[in-house]
């Protein structure tokens, strides 16, 4: 594998130009559609109508993004994203991270039933019980507001957050809570003043991937609300289809503004983020 | 003296309830193994309240004739009998399966091409890792939308591109065929790096020094390949394919929105019964049971058939 560009001479270079080749059509697949939407959202209505060629040339303007922005629908449905996924990171991460220290670290007898019931949720098809949690919101009332998204939301990041929190928490050195508990700590102050300052770093890419998580959500979204004022943007930006009929560009523009924010929180936490995804999956 | 005392006659209980099998006792009586418990508990409590409980409420209801607002009466197996005669539910269930083996297939197979090709180090590792996550970050509905509008007749690129390239011979939005093979190219573009990425987490973890021992007793490629690597990987590539699988097979965000709620698949099914189509609510039911069902037996399959190792202990 490592054998192709460690050799000299010809064949190494070709090999390393081809490798190189390969690499740059993969990360422009990759980029494309938000590129050529962005390019989209910044053209004229009649320049976009005309053909693609015509978009790619045309002069940037910025209409498309105020459209979207006095659009009163669309700044209610951002903040109603940024409250349902934020309530979900914060509920996840306080009962996830009790939970992952318990598997992580204490001894008890039940401890692969749990992670096998855990690992389990991950692989629930959520839409097997939207039919009856239509049901049960709407008999306790709260169909049509924020809880509606927030419960379903915790319980499919909760499995996620459970995950990525153990194997963060076995990496730390066990050495520092013995010692903790040997100056007379008990296991809950060993917890909360040793463990999780030193977890910090991954619980908080922990709070990022399930923060995305509950960003992205549509189904549950989608099923249990019906009104503007709770839509969150997942809702919305498909709606701008029959909002802006043919206005592409406001359409482009919804989605670009919805994507940049997390493409950017992605960018910047990258090696945290590869670490945390993969952690779960190959040591399982 | 008295606590050590009372500690000491409790701990010679709790042997003595060792001894006699109390393991009850054993796992309460013991206060870390207790505060582990109560730790796991409220977790615990909100998953099976949540998704276990919907999921035998559902089963009831789909045995009954009942609406989302009143319960009704025992039906028997009446509405799966309904559900298998109904051509939309056997479209979404054909569209779902060719969704499923197509997608995952082909990032699978990309995916190992990719993380085998990139596990190296090279120049400019960040740039591809970003790319990699990039499409990961997208919500699936938003990168819908967008594939959507690079689909539109006349003007969307990706419409343009393949007219002029004789690939396509009528608008891809409205034709179902197309349809399903964008879906499908779609999920590939979306899902592939993080299967790239899964993957090339498993190949680090192959030590060096077994292809170095596998090239001097002279295996080629292919056999260094076939004999270590993928016997090595297996694990990995159970867990990532078996992932894929499951989510590809609920698939409902990327049909009901590139497709403008055109495509059927089983998840579009039962979210039709419960918010578009009252009469259908008891077959969605049904469906939601099937959907279920199925999925329990695929991981099945991959946990008995190919040996998918389910303990997380070291």
């Amino acid at each position: 594998m490592a054998s192709a560009t460690t050799t000299k001479g010809g064949w190494g270079s070709l090999n390393a130009i081809l490798f190189y080749i390969f690499l740059v059509l993969f990360v422009l697949v990759s980029l494309f559609p938000l590129l050529w939407v962005f390019r989209m959202s910044t053209v004229t209505k009649s320049d976009l109508l005309t053909s693609p060629s015509v978009t790619l040339t045309a002069s940037p303007v910025g209409t498309s993004y105020s459209t979207v922005f006095s659009n009163p629908d669309f700044i209610q449905a951002l903040q109603n994203s940024v409250i349902i996924a934020g309530t979900t990171t914060v509920i996840c991460l306080f009962f996830g991270s009790i939970c992952a220290y318990s598997i992580a670290r204490l001894r008890f007898r039940f401890k692969n039933s749990v992670m096998t019931l855990i690992l389990a949720i991950s692989f629930f098809p959520a839409v097997a019980i939207i039919a009856p949690l239509f049901i049960q919101f709407t008999a306790v009332g709260i169909i049509n507001t924020y809880w509606a998204m927030i419960i379903p939301d915790v319980v499919f990041a909760l499995p996620l957050t459970i995950w990525i929190l153990v194997a963060f928490f076995r990496e730390l050195p066990r050495d520092l809570e013995e010692a903790a508990k040997v100056d007379g700590a008990t296991t809950l102050q060993a917890f909360r003043k040793v463990i999780v300052p030193l977890a910090a770093p991954g619980v908080f890419t922990t709070a990022i991937l399930t923060f995305i998580f509950a960003w992205n959500e549509f189904l549950f979204a989608n099923t249990f609300t019906f009104d503007a004022a709770h839509y969150p943007v997942t809702v919305v930006i498909p709606n701008f289809a029959t909002t802006y009929t043919t206005d592409y560009g406001a359409q482009a523009a919804g989605a670009v503004v919805v994507t940049v924010p997390l493409v950017i929180l992605v960018l910047i936490f990258q090696r945290r983020i590869v670490s945390g995804l993969t952690a779960g999956a190959v040591k399982g | 003296m008295t606590s050590s005392d009372r500690e000491n006659v409790s701990s010679v209980r709790s042997a003595e309830k060792k001894r006699r099998g109390g393991w009850f006792r054993e796992e309460f009586g013991n206060p870390e193994r207790r505060l582990a418990y109560y730790m796991i508990l409220p977790s615990l409590v909100i998953i099976l309240l949540i998704a276990f409980f919907p999921i035998m409420y559902s089963v009831v209801l789909s045995f009954t004739d009942s609406t989302v607002t009143a319960f009704g009466s025992f039906v028997g197996i009446e509405n799966y009998v309904e559900m298998f005669q109904n051509p939309d539910f056997l479209v979404g269930l054909l569209n779902t399966v060719i969704f499923t083996v197509g997608s995952v297939t082909l990032e699978f197979v990309i995916g190992l091409g990719i993380a085998l090709a990139i596990n190296r180090a090279f120049r400019g590792r960040g740039l591809v890792r970003a790319a990699v996550l990039v499409p990961w970050a997208f919500p699936t509905v938003i990168s819908a939308v967008m594939w959507r509008l690079m689909c539109q007749d006349q003007i969307g690129i990706i419409d343009v591109v393949a007219n002029k390239l004789g690939i396509i011979s009528e608008p891809i939005l409205s034709d179902n065929t197309l349809l399903l093979i964008s879906c499908i190219l779609i999920d590939t573009w979306k899902t592939t790096p993080f299967m790239a990425l899964l993957l090339l987490a498993g190949l680090q973890t192959i030590p060096g020094e077994v292809y170095e021992a596998a090239r001097v007793d002279g295996a080629n490629v292919m056999q260094r390949f076939f004999r270590i690597t993928l016997p090595l990987l297996k694990g990995t590539i159970l867990v990532a394919v078996l992932f894929r699988t499951l989510d590809a097979y609920r698939v409902y965000d990327l049909f009901w929105v590139f497709s403008g709620q055109q495509l059927d698949s089983l998840s579009t099914f039962v979210f039709t019964g419960v918010r578009i189509s009252q009469l259908l609510f008891a077959q969605g039911n049904a469906a939601s049971v099937f959907v279920f069902v199925t999925s329990f037996l695929i991981a099945l399959i991959f946990i008995k058939v190919f040996g998918m190792q389910t303990s997380t202990e070291e």
